[in-house]
């Protein structure tokens, strides 16, 4: 079949364009890969001359920074065990009970959750933890983050909960479960996936977040790593590049694995049930 | 085995109710269909005797003990769920093994029982597979497995069939009525499907608006429909039902209506005088009509309408001069064209007559 010119054209012309948006994404990323190896890396790419892991002895060699990562998990990990039990409880119970106007409850707390964990109420934020005798304490921050997540996290676990028909629980039950073992034997395993997708979400939110921490936290050995990064800025506020590389590379590791874990272990899933 | 009892259940979702006011008694051993159209129920009812509705009002009682705030654990039922309800992250045999792991059953024995079920429904081979690596037939028997894995006061059926395809419905229901007969459980069996309540069911009760329209053994509810409703729900097709009015005339019935030509009913010769003038519902089974001949005493005749050829019958539809269609089945071969004016004829004894109520009159010889 002949192929008109024009339609060649076309073809190479959006490659090209792909081509040209691929690079210009690529860019940073094998920047962000290779800097770390470069012991003269600068904020241009640059093909390191040898490969070096001197960046990673500095940064390792960096208390404040590696303690920071430890406080990252520590946070992280309260947050999402916090977020992913009371999320899945609460929006169990949202999806299964007959509360009048329950659909009300979760839209209005998705309302207000953006204003929680939002710079907008960081002062009232700031107050209440202060009254509570919270402030420069882990469990200040899980407690804020846990706040600002929650309501977003039911939504999606109910949305989750309800495309799951009740006929498994009934079945459990009309088979001589009680409520907590059709919980824990049919509905919790069914729900899992959609856990999941909200334990890795909350993670991703609060590994990466700098203000809350950075407002709710004296200490620098309670920092967690989206602050200590800034450890690596000279006095007069120019990067060292080199070192923050390293560290940026150690600060995402973490994510990467846990995604992979789960896409491994799990799989994503957005839906929940068999459809026969 | 126990028997279930419903005295004066009610139940309103909010402003709707369900079922208003309802009382019957299953006895123990008994295989009993509930048969109605969607929203008119059955499976309300269904699920107050599993404990999965509370009633509004009345009692639920199963095997003589009230179990009406009974949580349904502890009310020794199975139950076959419309959807099979198949835990999507259990093999088939944790899956029919379930009701004995929450028994405690160790699971040795949870296991070897669940193989002996499967093995009777065939399904003993696929243990190891998954819900969704099976069939909609397989899922179905594993959903029953499981309901017949343990030891059951009452069994409970929520449409099991409807969602099979035809001729694996007709193989389950082969094998349900077989299972009856075999271990003669007590069963309450929710289905829309009529055919499927007068296979099963040693007493189908058949249920309009929350109502029990007739509760009574399937031949019954077939030769004698207790109201309209009932004979237009049962059989298929359905009973023809032709409003008519009736006269007397040497104390035999005479009826009044276009298109049909009847010559006096004496079975119903009693109700002559009550009758006199009165609109009534002359209800006649489409296979009791037959094409007429000459000499034929009670005949209808309409127009051709739709002629189905399905084998071994046809069914004939003509309509009358009000509008109002008869269908009929015919097992003859005869010749029928289209636009053709049809004659069918049919026995006084297979007429069954409804007051303006739509209650049915019942026919001479019946009454003692």
């Amino acid at each position: 079949m002949q192929v008109p010119v024009q339609v060649y054209v076309r073809r190479m012309g959006f490659s090209a364009i792909a081509a040209i948006l691929g690079v210009v994404f690529a860019l940073p990323l094998i920047w962000f890969i290779s800097a770390p190896f470069n012991a003269r890396a600068e904020l241009g790419l640059a093909i390191p001359q040898a490969f070096s892991i001197s960046n990673f002895s500095a940064v390792f060699q960096n208390t404040f920074a590696m303690r920071a990562l430890l406080n990252s998990l520590i946070q992280a990990f309260g947050g999402v065990i916090l977020v992913g039990v009371s999320a899945t409880l609460a929006a169990y119970a949202l999806s299964r009970s007959s509360i009048p106007g329950k659909s009300a409850v979760t839209y209005i707390l998705l309302l207000f959750s953006s204003v929680v964990s939002g710079s907008a109420a960081m002062v009232p934020i700031f107050l209440i933890i202060s009254a509570a005798g919270l402030i420069n304490t882990h469990l200040a921050v899980i407690l804020v983050f846990a706040g600002g997540l929650l309501p977003t996290a039911m939504f999606i676990l109910r949305d989750f909960i309800d495309a799951i028909p009740r006929s498994y629980e009934e079945s459990a039950m009309v088979a001589g479960a009680s409520p907590l073992q059709a919980f824990f034997d049919v509905a919790l395993p069914v729900i899992r996936p959609g856990i999941v997708v909200v334990v890795v979400w909350a993670f991703v939110n609060i590994w990466g977040s700098f203000l809350i921490p950075f407002i709710l936290l004296r200490s620098d050995n309670l920092m967690p790593a989206s602050v200590a990064i800034y450890s690596f800025y000279s006095e007069a506020g120019t990067p060292v590049v080199t070192l923050l590389a390293a560290y940026s590379l150690i600060y995402s590791l973490p994510v990467i694995a846990l995604y992979l874990f789960v896409n491994w272990k799990f799989g994503f899933r957005f839906f929940g049930g068999i459809k026969s | 085995m126990a028997s279930v009892e419903f005295q004066n259940v009610s139940k309103s979702f909010g402003t709707f109710n369900a079922v208003p006011d309802i009382s019957f008694n299953i006895a123990d051993g008994e295989f009993v269909c509930l048969l109605g159209p969607s929203g008119c129920g059955k499976t309300t009812s269904l699920r107050m005797i599993a404990g999965l509705e509370t009633p509004t009002s009345g009692k639920v009682l199963i095997g003589g003990k009230d179990v009406t705030n009974l949580h349904p654990k502890d009310r020794q039922i199975s139950m076959v769920f419309q959807d099979y309800a198949l835990y999507p992250h259990m093999n088939l045999a944790d899956n029919i093994a379930y009701p004995l792991k929450v028994r405690g059953k160790g699971e040795a024995e949870r296991h070897a029982r669940a193989k002996e079920v499967a093995d009777v429904l065939k399904i003993g081979d696929l243990l190891k597979r998954l819900p969704s690596q099976i069939s909609g037939g397989q899922q179905q028997r594993t959903s029953l497995a499981r309901a017949l894995v343990y030891p059951s006061q009452v069994y409970l059926f929520d449409e099991p069939l409807s969602n099979l395809d035809a001729k694996l419905r007709l193989e389950a229901r082969g094998f349900l009525n077989h299972l009856q007969r075999d271990i003669g459980m007590t069963a309450v069996y929710v289905t829309h499907d009529q055919a499927e309540a007068m296979a099963l069911a040693t007493r189908v009760a058949v249920m309009d608006k929350g109502r029990i329209a007739q509760f009574a053994p399937p031949l019954e509810i077939y030769r004698r429909p207790a109201t309209t409703f009932v004979a237009n729900f049962v059989g298929n097709p359905p009973m023809n039902l032709i409003s008519i009015r009736v006269e007397v005339a040497e104390n035999k019935l005479q009826v009044h209506a276009d298109g049909i030509k009847v010559e006096g009913l004496t079975v119903y010769s009693h109700i002559a005088e009550a009758a006199k003038a009165k609109a009534m519902t002359l209800g006649v089974r489409p296979e009791h009509l037959r094409i007429a001949h000459t000499g034929d005493i009670n005949v209808i005749s309409g127009t051709l309408f739709a002629n189905e050829n399905m084998g071994p019958e046809s069914l004939v539809t003509i309509e009358r001069p009000d509008g109002n269609r008869v269908t009929a089945r015919i097992f003859t071969d005869d010749v029928i064209k289209t636009g053709d004016i049809v004659e069918f004829s049919f026995d006084e004894q297979h007429i069954t007559l409804f007051d303006s109520t739509g209650l049915r009159v019942p026919a001479l010889g019946e009454i003692d």
